[in-house]
This record gives structure tokens, C-alpha cells and sequence, in this order.
């Protein structure tokens, strides 16, 4: 590694504003007299993905990639960001924060496992290497100052202290680059940001109530007329119309509750159950068709 | 996004450039008249920075082999022209490319492809420089953005000299890496006018034969231009090992081993052969640092040099300080390689649809029908993923309409076949497509998911969009009036936010024998202006916890603490939704409804 130069993270969540922030501070750090690289990664990662930005400066910066286990701080708009980055932190770095958190839909859409992947609030890991960890609630006090999207700065304000510029190069910086007519709030959730105190972490999320399995799905065979409805609406495509007539529960595993077939059944042939109620987990079928 | 320059402009001045606008400066100052190209990442900004100019035309053609035609046309015409597409865009233009090798240029032309290592953002990872060899064309590889508006603006001198397109190669980390440049004065290049010359632009059998010795007589040339340029650059010392380098990875290799004896190559074709033969007899090993294939190094084993590379430094994605570290550990060179463990147990998070996207009710239809998708290049790719899960293949731009065609002939399909494709892309490679489907007469559905804008690179317009890269005004495209013409007898048009009218018409589609276009005519939520409505929310009393909502995958729908029948309920982010109303249409219990509805004053 060259021996002047030093690196820095930035990670948040596509559409958080990862890179006018990271743009941020690679003007500052030039304004400050260093040469500056800075790079990023966007496109098909800027929806909803995971978005990072590496900066780094010196006297004469060779690679524009921070190198694992060698950047000085590491600054996360979110917490599982930060959890995903921490890697590229040195010892004895640190990590500036956000409490927030942006489950990800895919973390949720398990409508059967019920265990969520989100990650809990725990620095051990951190500590394990002697990285100085802040927290902070940018988005409560960029709220406080009226304007939830000055967030970013909050950040930047928490994480100037870890770099080492005048202040005066930030404040240049941001006047430069945030939209025109949201510099001042910008400049005071910077300040705001220079002194927040240690955020709270959040009480981690409650224990999810245990699955109890699929809902029951009972057929009630002599009063349906096939008319072939409910296997059309039905999201999971639990039910499906035998070529006789039958009506067929496919994939009983899959019923999630939704009681769409239940409301558009014309007949009235249709009951889902909760598992709780239900005395048999079978799905009951009952008068057959003949 | 981009940096607008011009307001410090000023010969000398420094400024903070990616590399796409240092690019764009480069041929600013080069005195380019004409850039055109169509947007891919990571080479989209480079035409957005300039975009502004009132002295030069920035366009955006429907696709690279049009822009590299116009590109060609305008050099022709005498003025310096500059031609910008990512890797696989080299692909639709290779036709034009492989045949303007021959013919040579008039006015500089320089044809900037950016690679994709690691395909952040692509399909494939292939490798420009074997076009390069492919071509017969040179090609520059800058290693940041001081050396992009460089070598960009040396390429419309090498091009000239040698009457010849130049390639400028970038990889994503050299497009999307800011650093400081020094802005230069742009040049007065005045039109030159054309020349008419059929021996040397009409490649007919006869004509071609000539030109062809003529691209032979000219790589000559350039490889001794190249072994004289101060494009090589040997620097550090030591004779134990040498390597030879160009473009990002030498950045990498100097974070590496600052100090170890290196020939960076700023034009990677033609090589200096003779000059990477001299550096070879200076060290006892000679390593080639490469990103993706072992090109210059079969190059020199070829030309008789014993080299190392590939045993050492992966061949698949993009290369980094890590992975130089560990190659060069592997090689004996560093001390053995200690990674650093990751932190354990994160959630993934794979890019999604935007809150209110448009695409999502076509790919529930699609989901809720068992078709099997042949689906496109576009944000829409994204509905291959959960929950979605509703396209069976992407491959290339346009290929939707082909595939689905193919799939219909096989038989084999199994379910209705529906080709999925954006409107950027069909009109970038779908039309010809559709109209074989018309000759052909398949019985597919072609939905055309018509957002006015090309998402994916982040809203840039087309010829369907009715405005120009540069803010005027143009014809647009009648998609309607397309596919009427090219002969499909059925053909509807949907709001595909108005969810029961979009499962019809595609089930209406699909029941039609025959080719049938569906067209949904929503505009994109993020560009070009975001559309944002009142915000909607869960009455969490009435949720019955179904996760029907959650089928849309929607980010703004979350788990909420609450649960009913033993399911987490949801709750959806008021800051994010934009209030398209899918979910509330979706929900059996209708517990979703607008923030301000009569429901929340009452309470």
C-alpha cells in the first residue's frame, strides 16, 4: 500500500444517496489539497440493491479501491450495510452508522420460514477488531431540522472527524454539490451531524410468533359447479379443476390465508381454516363427486 | 450522475472528473464535432456530460450499430466524431466495425466501449481487446481519468495519422472512477467537407480486396508507433520480476508493490513487441497483470516470450487490490495472503423493481397464467428474481421476440409463450423480431412495456420518447401504428396499474391465435420526472396477514411487528410508496388505502 494514502467506505441501500455523498467528500478531500480517487458501482444496482463507493487520498493515490482491512472509517446509511462493509475497516478503524434499517422485501417474502436475515444490532465483531463504532440517528435529526432527505449530511457531519479537513473544504463541498436551495439545510445537518451524541440502538425486533403451518382449505364437493374461479384467483395456485370436474388442493402447503376463493366462491363451497382451529392438518375433503 | 462542468471550464482549472466525463472532456478538447452512441453501463455519462454543448451534436441513436453508422457518416463528413457504447454493444455494431477497419476514416474517430468486469450491470463479461485483434484497430486503455480525456483526445490524432477507428477500452472501475483532471482548451476543428473516394468507402468484392492489404500495411505501422509511444511507460526497479500491465489493474499493482519493476501499456494493440521483448531480458520472471482473458499473454507466448499470469490471477470477474495481493502471494512474490473473515450472517439484498414500477402487474398476469417469458435486457430483467420469479430467459438486446418465436416452433413450450421487452429495446433490436413473428405467423404474445424512457442506465430518451439527449423536441415513434403495420392483427394497449384490465388483456392476448402485441403505457416512476401520489397504508386491524401485497415485491411493504393467525402482518414505508395502488388492488380484506382517506379522519 502506498504510504501516504488513506481509505474510506461509503454503503447504503440504492436510492439512500450514496453517491452525492461520496461526490461530497471527494471534493472536499481535493479542495483540502489531496489527490482524490473515487469509485463507485451503479446502474442495475441502484435499485433497491446494495450500493458502495470507495474513496481514497493522499499525496498521490494509485488504486481508486480501498483494499480490505485498510480504510479508516467506514460511514453506512444502514445497518446491514455496515454489517456487509465491515470487512474493508482496519484495526483500530472505525464505522460511523445510521440506526436505520431497510429490511429487504426478499428477507420477508418467505411466507412459510419464518426467521428473518435481517442482522441484529451487535458490535462484537467490531470490538474483536478495535473498531470505534458511532451510531447515529440521522434520520431523527435531520427531521428535527425539517428535511428527512438531509440525512446524508447528518452522516458526513459524524464521519468529518475521521478525516481531518478543515472545515471549511466540507461547507465548500456541500454548497457545490447538494440541489440548488437545500445548501443551508444541508450545511446545519452537517453541523448537526459533527456533534450528535451516540444514538440508542433499537431493542432488536420481537421474536416472530411461531408458523403454525398452512391454513386448511376444506372443499365442500357436491355444492361446487367446477366453475373454475377459485383456481384462477387463487395466488398460490393451491387448487386446480380435474379434467372430470373435480376440484383438486394441489399445493395445501402453499395456502397462505388469503380466503380469496373463500369470498368468490358463488357456492359457498370453500372454508379455510387456521391451523391453530384446524384438528388435523389434512386438508378435509368431503362428499366427493361421484 | 454527472458533473456539469462548463461553469469551470477554464483552461487549467481542476476538477473532480469520473472517468465517462473526463472521456467526454477529451474529446471536448479534441475539437468533436458529433458523439453518439446508446447508453449501457458503465458508459452512459460519458454522452449525459455533454449533453449541454450548444457547439457539438450529442446524440442517442436506437442502437450502437446505428450510432457507429452515424458516427462513421459524420467522419466521413469531415468532422472529429466520437462513438460511445458498453461492451456488448460492440457486438450489435461489430458488422459496421469489422468492415470501417477497411475503409479507414476521414476526421478522427474514436469509438469508446466500456467493459464490464465482473458484470456489475451486464449480461457477459466478455473482453474488448479481442475485437481489437479481431478488427485490425488499435486500442488505448486509460487508468484514470487524467489519462481518459488523454488518450481519448491522442485517439483522434492516432486515427487521423493512421486512417484508422481507434478504440478507446474503460472498465467500470476506470468509467465510474472520479479523480482530478486538468481541463485543457478545446481545439478549432473545422468540417472538412467529404471526399468522394469508392475504392476506399464502397466495399464492394473488387474495392475490399484492396483495402484489406492497406489494414495490414497500417497494423505494421502501429505496432512501431507503439513501440516508440511514451504510451509504454516503464517504471520501479528490481530484476528478479517485471510486469507487464495496462489500464485499472496497474492502479492496483502499485497499491500492491509500489516499488516493483513494471511496463504499462497505454496502448495494449498493437503491443510493442519488441519493447515487452527488451523488459523481458531485464528480469529473471515476467508476469502479465490482466483483467478477464489471457490476451496478452497468449500474445507473448506467441511472439516467443516466456510469461506468467493466469496460473496466478483469476480469469473470471474483475480484479481488485485483494486479488492482485493474493495472485502475487500465490506466486511467491508477497508473503502468504491472510483474508480478512467477513462478518457473518447479513441479509442479501438483490437490486429490485422501484416502489410503483409499472412492470411489476404485466409479470403477476404473467406469473398467474404459468406462461413460460422470454424476457429482455431492461429493469424488467429484475422480474426473474423472487418474488416475481415470472421470466424463463434473457440473453442479448431484443432477443425476447426471437426466442418466444422459436419457442412457439418447438412445440416444446408447454404453456402459452410471452416475450417481455422494454420500449428502449424493441425499438433498439425487437422490431425485426416482431415482424418475423408476423411472417412467421407464431403463436406468441410480445408485451411491450412502453415507460417512456430507458430505465435501466437511468432515464435516458429515444426515438419513442419524443425528446432528444439535448432537450429538443422530435417525432416519436407510434408503437401502435409499428405493429399494425408490420402486420400483427392484435394489438392492445393497458394501464397496467389498473390490475383487472391487465390480466385480461393479456389473457385476452394470449387466447389469440397468432402473434398479439400488448403495449402498457404507464410512464417509468423515476425518470424522466418522479411520480409521486398520495402514500397508502395498512389498516392494521383489517390485515389479515396474507402476504398477497408481498407477491408484488414491492420495497415499500415491509413485516410489520403485528401478527395475525400466527403471520407477521405488514406496513408499508410512506416515504417510499409512491401510491400506485397495486397492493391495494391485490389485497382480498382491502385493508390498504390512502394516507389521507376518509377512514383516518374519522379516527
Amino acid at each position: 500500500m502506498s504510504d501516504s494514502s488513506k481509505g474510506l467506505l461509503l454503503a447504503g441501500v440504492g436510492g439512500q444517496g450514496v453517491i452525492l455523498a461520496s461526490m461530497i467528500i471527494a471534493d472536499a478531500l481535493m479542495r483540502a489539497g489531496f489527490d482524490v480517487k473515487q469509485s463507485e458501482v451503479h446502474g442495475m444496482a441502484q435499485r433497491g440493491g446494495s450500493v458502495v463507493s470507495h474513496i481514497r487520498w493522499g499525496k498521490e493515490v494509485a488504486s481508486p479501491l480501498v483494499e480490505k482491512g485498510s480504510a479508516e472509517v467506514l460511514a453506512a446509511f444502514e445497518w446491514a450495510e455496515a454489517i456487509r462493509w465491515v470487512d474493508y475497516v482496519r484495526d483500530e478503524g472505525a464505522v460511523v452508522t445510521d440506526i436505520k434499517t431497510i429490511v429487504p422485501p426478499g428477507a420477508c417474502n418467505d411466507t412459510h420460514a419464518w426467521s428473518t436475515a435481517y442482522p441484529r444490532f451487535e458490535i462484537d465483531l467490531f470490538r474483536s477488531r478495535l473498531i470505534e463504532t458511532q451510531f447515529v440517528d440521522a434520520t431523527a435529526n435531520a427531521l428535527q431540522l425539517g428535511n428527512v432527505r438531509a440525512a446524508n449530511s447528518v452522516i458526513l457531519g459524524s464521519v468529518a472527524a475521521f478525516v481531518g479537513i478543515d472545515l471549511v473544504h466540507w461547507e465548500e463541498a456541500i454548497k457545490s454539490l447538494v440541489p440548488k436551495g437545500t445548501e443551508e439545510i444541508n450545511l446545519a445537518a452537517f453541523h448537526a451531524g459533527m456533534t450528535a451524541p451516540m444514538a440508542q440502538i433499537p431493542a432488536p425486533p420481537a421474536e416472530p410468533a411461531e408458523y403454525l403451518g398452512p391454513h386448511l382449505i376444506d372443499i365442500q364437493q357436491d355444492w361446487c359447479k367446477s366453475c373454475d374461479i377459485c383456481p384462477r384467483v387463487c395466488p398460490e395456485h393451491c387448487l386446480k379443476l380435474d379434467t372430470d370436474g373435480t376440484l383438486l388442493v394441489i399445493n395445501a402447503d402453499a395456502c397462505t390465508g388469503c380466503r380469496l376463493c373463500e369470498m368468490l366462491c358463488p357456492d359457498f363451497a370453500i372454508t379455510i381454516r387456521p391451523p391453530a382451529a384446524a384438528e388435523h392438518h389434512e386438508p378435509a375433503i368431503s362428499g366427493r363427486k361421484m | 450522475m454527472t458533473v456539469d462542468v462548463e461553469p469551470r471550464n477554464e483552461t487549467g482549472t481542476t476538477v473532480l472528473l469520473s472517468g465517462n466525463e473526463a472521456i467526454a472532456r477529451g474529446a471536448v478538447e479534441a475539437g468533436a464535432l458529433v458523439a453518439v452512441g446508446y447508453p449501457g453501463t458503465p458508459s452512459t455519462e460519458i454522452l449525459e456530460s455533454i449533453a449541454h454543448r450548444t457547439d457539438m451534436q450529442v446524440r442517442w441513436s436506437p442502437n450502437e450499430k446505428v450510432a457507429l453508422d452515424v458516427a462513421l457518416g459524420a467522419s466521413l463528413g469531415g468532422v472529429r466524431t466520437l462513438c460511445t457504447m458498453k461492451h456488448v454493444g460492440l457486438n450489435v455494431a461489430a458488422d459496421t466495425f469489422m468492415t470501417m477497419a477497411y475503409t479507414g476514416v476521414s476526421a478522427g474517430l474514436v469509438i469508446v466501449v466500456a467493459d464490464d468486469p465482473g458484470m456489475h450491470s451486464s449480461q457477459n463479461e466478455q473482453d474488448t481487446r479481442a475485437y481489437a485483434r479481431m478488427g485490425g484497430v488499435p486500442l488505448l486503455e486509460p487508468s484514470n481519468s487524467k489519462e481518459a480525456k488523454a488518450f481519448t483526445a491522442l485517439a483522434f490524432e492516432i486515427s487521423e495519422q493512421f486512417d484508422t477507428p481507434v478504440l478507446v477500452r474503460t472498465t467500470t472501475r476506470v468509467s465510474h472512477n472520479r479523480g482530478v483532471v486538468e481541463l485543457g482548451d478545446r481545439m478549432d476543428k473545422p468540417v472538412v467537407g467529404f471526399e468522394r473516394n469508392p475504392q476506399k468507402y464502397v466495399m464492394i468484392p473488387g474495392h475490399a480486396r484492396g483495402r484489406r492489404p492497406a489494414l495490414l500495411r497500417r497494423l505494421t505501422e502501429l505496432a512501431e508507433y507503439a513501440e516508440a509511444s511514451p504510451l509504454t511507460k516503464e517504471s520501479g526497479t528490481g530484476d528478479s520480476f517485471g510486469i507487464v500491465t495496462s489500464g485499472i489493474v496497474h492502479n492496483y499493482l502499485r497499491e500492491v508493490l509500489p516499488d516493483a519493476k513494471a511496463l504499462k501499456l497505454g496502448m495494449s494493440y498493437p503491443l510493442p513487441i519488441e519493447r515487452i521483448r527488451e523488459f523481458s531480458k531485464t528480469v529473471d520472471r515476467l508476469f502479465v497483470l490482466e483483467e478477464l482473458d489471457p490476451i496478452v499473454e497468449n500474445d507473448l507466448r506467441a511472439a516467443g516470450i516466456a510469461v506468467e499470469g493466469k496460473e496466478f490471477f483469476p480469469q473470471v470477474g474483475e480484479l481488485s487490490p485483494d486479488a492482485v495481493r493474493r495472485g502475487f502471494a500465490a506466486a511467491g512474490i508477497l508473503p502468504e495472503y491472510l483474508s480478512i473473515e467477513p462478518a457473518p450472517g447479513t441479509v442479501t439484498r438483490p437490486p429490485l423493481l422501484c416502489p410503483g414500477c409499472p412492470h411489476t402487474p404485466p409479470y403477476l398476469a404473467l406469473k398467474r397464467l404459468g406462461a413460460v417469458v422470454t424476457g429482455d435486457i431492461g429493469c424488467y430483467t429484475l422480474a426473474a428474481l423472487e418474488p416475481l420469479s415470472s421470466m424463463d430467459t434473457c440473453i442479448a438486446m431484443g432477443s425476447s421476440i426471437g426466442m418466444a418465436v422459436g419457442m412457439a416452433a418447438s412445440g416444446g413450450a408447454g404453456a402459452p409463450v410471452v416475450a417481455t421487452i422494454g420500449d428502449s429495446t424493441f425499438l433498439h433490436g425487437g422490431i425485426a423480431g416482431l415482424a418475423d413473428a408476423v411472417y412467421a405467423d407464431a403463436n406468441i404474445t410480445v408485451i411491450i412495456l412502453d415507460n417512456g424512457t430507458t430505465a435501466m442506465t437511468g432515464g435516458q430518451e429515444h426515438p419513442g420518447t419524443g425528446t432528444t439527449l439535448q432537450g429538443a423536441e422530435a417525432k416519436a415513434v407510434d408503437l401502435v401504428g409499428l405493429c399494425e403495420a408490420l402486420g400483427v392483427r392484435d394489438v392492445r394497449v393497458i394501464d397496467p396499474y389498473d390490475m383487472g384490465a391487465t390480466y385480461s388483456a393479456i389473457e385476452g392476448a394470449v387466447a389469440h391465435i397468432g402473434p398479439s402485441v400488448v403495449i402498457t403505457n404507464r410512464p417509468c416512476v423515476e425518470a424522466p420526472v418522479k411520480v409521486r401520489d398520495t402514500p397508502f397504508k395498512v389498516i392494521a386491524e383489517a390485515c389479515t396477514a396474507c402476504q398477497l401485497c408481498m407477491t408484488a415485491g414491492c420495497p415499500s411493504i415491509v413485516w410489520s411487528e403485528e401478527t395475525f393467525e400466527g403471520r407477521r402482518k405488514v406496513v408499508i414505508d410512506p416515504v417510499t410508496c409512491t401510491g400506485c395502488t397495486i397492493c391495494a388492488q391485490l389485497c382480498p380484506p382491502l385493508a390498504i388505502i390512502p394516507v389521507t382517506s376518509g377512514q383516518e379522519a374519522a379516527r
